[in-house]
């Protein structure tokens, strides 16, 4: 009888053991698999699985070619990258990033989503280890009070107001401007932050046309045939159309099956410029306008990202998720070499001074502002040409014409 | 309660007192996971295990916590601990309606289930289009590093850890106290046979109503603790049937209607899940760990369905009676 | 109401008996399994992903045009869900709700995230020739993809009946979902009778797949919603009666079109929870089912 109260005792011990263990079983393991002493270890925490994960993915093969292009631009800096998966979940971001820095990361970077960011921002505002936001477009990020951020994306009003401006060049280098328009929007947290922005921003804007309305649809919607019909019947000149990949589809697929040709720009979502999105809309989809920060097709680095990417990833696109994830760890690498230590205080210190005249993106140089943010980043017209998103303005950019007014429809140049 | 199982239950309780001074970040982020969701499934499980409703719409109630409490704060500078009550009654209220709607019209099972997602569902595309609420574009609360402030739960994850480890001791004394009271023996009646109880002179539909509702009072303390601690809730997230299910994991893996039951399950389930996160990280592929955490669900549910705890428990040596 | 109003108006309701159409044969599957062995089939979205997988590989690797790889389709999924009950849902048949409820939550788990592993995130659509073309009827515009969809869902749903009302297999299935003792004791082999019941929904759900990749695009994480609008055309339409899963598919498909003509598009989905509600509460039973068979 006492022998065996004995040794269940000891069993519970051990079970309680075994408990601990296993939560905290994960550090050495880790430790164990960490790098070499002299490279800057960079925790990339994206969402690759879980809802997100299409753009996660994306964003990952941004990063997977960093060390080479940086290489191939003489720069002088070696990242230990590694991949931290966020599940598209705030929870799962918030322990992976902690695990991350007990795994010792000198900078994070992420993570695409808003609440996964700021759930990440957190841990790092509360070690001290400094995050750089390759994506994420909420305002709050920089507005909250964190001093260990800094953000290389444009926030929703950056994004619309240079989006707006640029319509403007559109309309002066074709001649031709729109007196009506129509607001289509996808309403999930982008959309509704773009439709909030606009609704804001448009009495100032100066826009040559009237905004008529303003339709937003559910982002689950499968069909939306009664939206296109509502935008229809307020006969603008101009939609525009806020939407993601599979939602713009069926947005342009109505379009055409109402026979509705409105000049048609995309003032900053996503989708219109994805892969899919071109594929399956195929003729239709062409001379579609979008305002998007984009990567600069004029810049060596850029072109260097772009052939390393293709290499390692032929049947994927090259888009702003790839772009702005390598400008996030190119960052880190400069912070790096200007702060020559991987002490966080240090690095911060860099990152807020940094000043980064070649890279990737079009618009100024890479700069911080005391808010954390980069207030340079341009936005550019991509034009669907020839089956690809081309950049046709600004001029000093560009690598193709406009096309403006677009093609009707049943237009013979839509091939 | 037999002197093996109180020496173990001590020994847990020093531990997880103490635990912040010797765990590390990583570590303490995920053991305040695993409180969370003790937590937060032993609440469901007031409502699931001891009155037999299922409900797979209780991120209604958190979600409803959360954004009454930090709405309060973000607008009116109105501090958690004042706006937990509103943030309560609001839950109660959400409950009380689910719950009467849906005893009074006697659905049972999946239709009462489903009543619950539509709810939820319901709530999430209102709150989607609400501007005070921050619309789909989400509330977010402002933080301040280096501040350690009780009153208006800004503070670092130590601070935070101490409020849920709390909160999880404070609910398994409660859940004790009910399960003993006259309303546990009403609720196992219930449970037992609803229609004799209510021969017998059970006020089946009060005891229902208040199992309800007590259970939505205590999810949306969760909800409130939750959008302190992560400074952001959107709709699509924060009411999201994803949330609703979590919920429920902890309590069926770890025993429903036992006491701890939802605290075996937390720590199986997010072990597993980080044990799961660490092995798939050497494959790089995408999905695996959830195909994993699946399999795990499945081995657990198809060869433990009363859960884990009462089969450990059995296994460990504590009385039966001690659930 | 202006012109132009009325006509908009009768356009939505005619896309939504298209789309419903569709939606109505999905919730079919999940009536049948639900009406007749009372499991609750969380992974029937799932299962109509992977239909939709199927029916995409065929078309994208072999050209075949999703209305012939169809019949090869249900079949696949015929026999795969008579082992899948027979092996792992048999035991959980008169287990309580929830542990059915983890039980094909864990297979959902499974099933989407090896989707996401084998097929990736991205989304996998397919390109008709007919995709752009319309049938016009008066001032009507029938998109021609729809059409052709919904009428395979009525053809399909027709055979559905015909095999319920006329086959000896159909009528032994719908005495054991009526009585359970009365058919063990005439001495009906109720285990198989299960095991074919759920292979003919999930035979359902994977020719809805079929059907619903030429009018949508898939992801892994389109599972979710599908589910649950399944059970919300269920509920509405009342489970085991299978004019009432159609007839749910319908209304759903209207009352969504419609409301997204009426009030601000991005509500329509609410409006489908508040007639979710409405039903449960007042004739929880949906639209067709009896009042007994609760």
């Amino acid at each position: 009888m006492n022998k065996k109260t004995h040794l269940t005792r000891r069993q519970i011990g051990r079970a309680a053991l075994a408990g601990a263990t296993l939560v905290g079983a994960p550090l050495p393991l880790r430790r164990a698999a960490a790098q070499s002493a002299g490279d800057l270890k960079v925790a990339l925490l994206l969402p690759t699985s879980g809802g997100q994960a299409q753009i996660g993915q994306a964003c990952r093969r941004g990063a997977d070619v960093a060390n080479a292009v940086l290489a191939d631009m003489k720069i002088p800096a070696k990242l230990a990258i590694v991949n931290y998966d966020t599940e598209t979940k705030p929870d799962v971001a918030r322990t992976q990033a902690e695990k991350a820095i007990a795994a010792g990361a000198h900078v994070l970077v992420g993570a695409f989503d808003s609440g996964q960011t700021i759930a990440i921002a957190q841990v790092a505002e509360q070690k001290g280890v400094p995050l750089i936001v390759n994506i994420a477009a909420a305002p709050p990020i920089t507005e909250s009070g964190y001093k260990f951020i800094v953000r290389n994306f444009p926030t929703a009003p950056m994004l619309l107001g240079g989006a707006f401006a640029m319509q403007k060049e559109v309309f002066k280098a074709s001649g031709v401007a729109p007196k009506t328009a129509v607001l289509l929007s996808v309403n999930d947290t982008f959309g509704s932050a773009m439709v909030g922005g606009i609704k804001a921003m448009f009495p100032k804007l100066g826009m040559p046309y009237e905004l008529l309305d303003v339709i937003t649809y559910d982002a689950a919607a499968k069909d939306l045939s009664v939206e296109v019909a509502k935008a229809k019947a307020t006969k603008a000149d101009l939609l525009m159309m806020v939407s993601r990949l599979t939602d713009g589809k069926l947005i342009v697929q109505e379009l055409v099956k109402q026979r509705w040709e409105p000049m048609l720009i995309n003032p900053g979502a996503p989708g219109t410029y994805e892969e899919d999105f071109i594929k399956t809309t195929g003729k239709y989809g062409e001379y579609l306008l979008a305002m998007e920060p984009w990567m600069d097709p004029k810049s060596a680095m850029t072109a260097s990202l772009e052939k390393h990417h293709l290499a390692q990833f032929p049947k994927d696109q090259f888009d702003l998720d790839a772009g702005f994830t390598f400008e996030a760890l190119l960052i880190a690498a400069h912070a790096w070499i200007a702060a020559k230590s991987t002490k966080p205080d240090a690095l911060m210190d860099a990152l807020r001074k940094v000043k980064i005249d070649q890279h990737v993106m079009i618009g100024g140089p890479i700069q911080f502002d005391a808010k954390g943010q980069n207030v340079n980043i341009g936005v550019a017209v991509l034009q669907n040409l020839k089956r690809a998103p081309t950049v046709v303005l600004p001029k000093e950019s560009a690598v193709a014409p406009l096309v403006f007014p677009q093609p009707g429809w049943n237009d013979k140049r839509r091939t | 309660m037999k002197t093996r199982a109180l020496v173990t239950l001590a020994a847990l309780l020093v531990f997880l007192v103490a635990a912040p001074a010797f765990l590390g970040g990583y570590a303490l982020s995920v053991l305040i996971l695993v409180l969370y969701f003790a937590y937060v499934g032993q609440a469901w499980n007031i409502m699931m295990g001891f009155a037999g409703q299922l409900s797979l719409g209780h991120a209604l109630y958190a979600g409803l916590g959360g954004y009454v409490a930090a709405g309060l704060y973000t607008h009116y500078g109105i501090g958690p601990w004042a706006g937990v009550f509103v943030a309560v009654a609001a839950a109660v209220v959400a409950g009380g309606v689910v719950g009467a709607l849906g005893f009074r019209f006697s659905l049972a099972g999946v239709y009462f289930a489903l009543l619950t997602i539509a709810f939820a569902e319901f709530t999430r595309i209102g709150f989607d289009n609400w501007a005070w609420a921050g619309g789909s574009g989400g509330m977010f609360l402002k933080v301040e590093r280096g501040v350690s402030d009780l009153v208006n739960l800004r503070g670092g994850p130590t601070m935070f850890y101490y409020v849920i480890l709390a909160m999880a001791v404070g609910i398994f004394v409660l859940c004790r106290l009910l399960l003993e009271s006259r309303l546990g023996r009403y609720w196992l009646a219930i449970r037992e046979d609803a229609e004799a109880a209510q021969a017998v002179g059970v006020p089946v539909f009060w005891c229902k109503m208040l199992a309800v509702t007590i259970s939505a009072a205590l999810t949306a303390l969760a909800g409130v603790w939750n959008a302190f601690y992560y400074n952001n809730l959107f709709p699509e997230t924060a009411f999201a049937m994803g949330r609703s299910i979590e919920m429920t994991l902890s309590p069926i893996i770890g025993g429903l209607g036992t006491l701890f039951g939802p605290l075996v399950g937390a720590v199986v389930l997010t072990g597993l899940g980080e044990l799961f996160t660490d092995i798939s990280d050497q494959f790089h592929i995408p999905g695996l760990k959830q195909i994993f955490y699946g399999l795990a669900l499945l081995v657990i549910i198809m060869y433990r369905p009363a859960g884990v705890w009462p089969w450990l428990a059995a296994r460990l040596g504590f009385t039966e009676r001690d659930k | 109401m202006s012109q132009d109003f009325l006509l908009s108006l009768a356009q939505a309701i005619t896309k939504g008996l298209l789309t419903g159409m569709v939606y109505g044969l999905m919730a079919l599957g999940l009536s049948v399994i639900f009406g007749v062995m009372r499991v609750v089939n969380f992974a029937h979205g799932e299962m109509m992903v992977v239909g939709m997988y199927l029916s995409w590989a065929a078309f994208e690797y072999a050209g075949i045009n999703p209305l012939f790889s169809l019949p090869v389709i249900a079949v696949i999924f015929f026999g795969v869900g008579y082992v899948l009950q027979r092996g792992l849902i048999q035991p959980f048949i008169n287990r309580p709700e929830h542990q059915q409820f983890l039980l094909l939550l864990a297979v959902a788990t499974l099933v989407v995230n090896a989707c996401l592993a084998i097929v990736g995130p991205d989304s996998r659509g397919i390109q008709l020739d007919s995709q752009f073309d319309s049938y016009e009827l008066g001032p009507l515009v029938f998109d021609a993809v729809r059409v052709h969809a919904a009428i395979a869902a009525v053809v399909i749903a027709g055979l559905l009946w015909f095999f319920f009302t006329r086959t000896r297999i159909g009528k032994a299935i719908r005495a054991a979902a009526d009585n359970h003792m009365g058919a063990l004791v005439v001495g009906l082999d109720v285990r198989k009778l299960y095991a074919i019941t759920f292979g003919v929904g999930a035979a359902c759900v994977g020719a809805a797949g079929a059907l619903m990749i030429t009018i949508v695009p898939v992801t892994p994480f389109l599972a979710a919603e599908y589910t649950l609008l399944a059970f919300v055309i269920v509920i509405v339409g009342g489970l085991g009666s299978m004019t009432g899963a159609l007839l749910g598919g319908l209304l759903i498909g209207v009352s969504e079109a419609v409301a997204g003509l009426l009030l601000e598009p991005s509500l329509k989905s609410m409006f489908s929870f508040g007639l979710l509600i409405v039903v449960l509460l007042l004739r929880p039973q949906g639209l067709m089912g009896r009042k007994d068979s609760r």
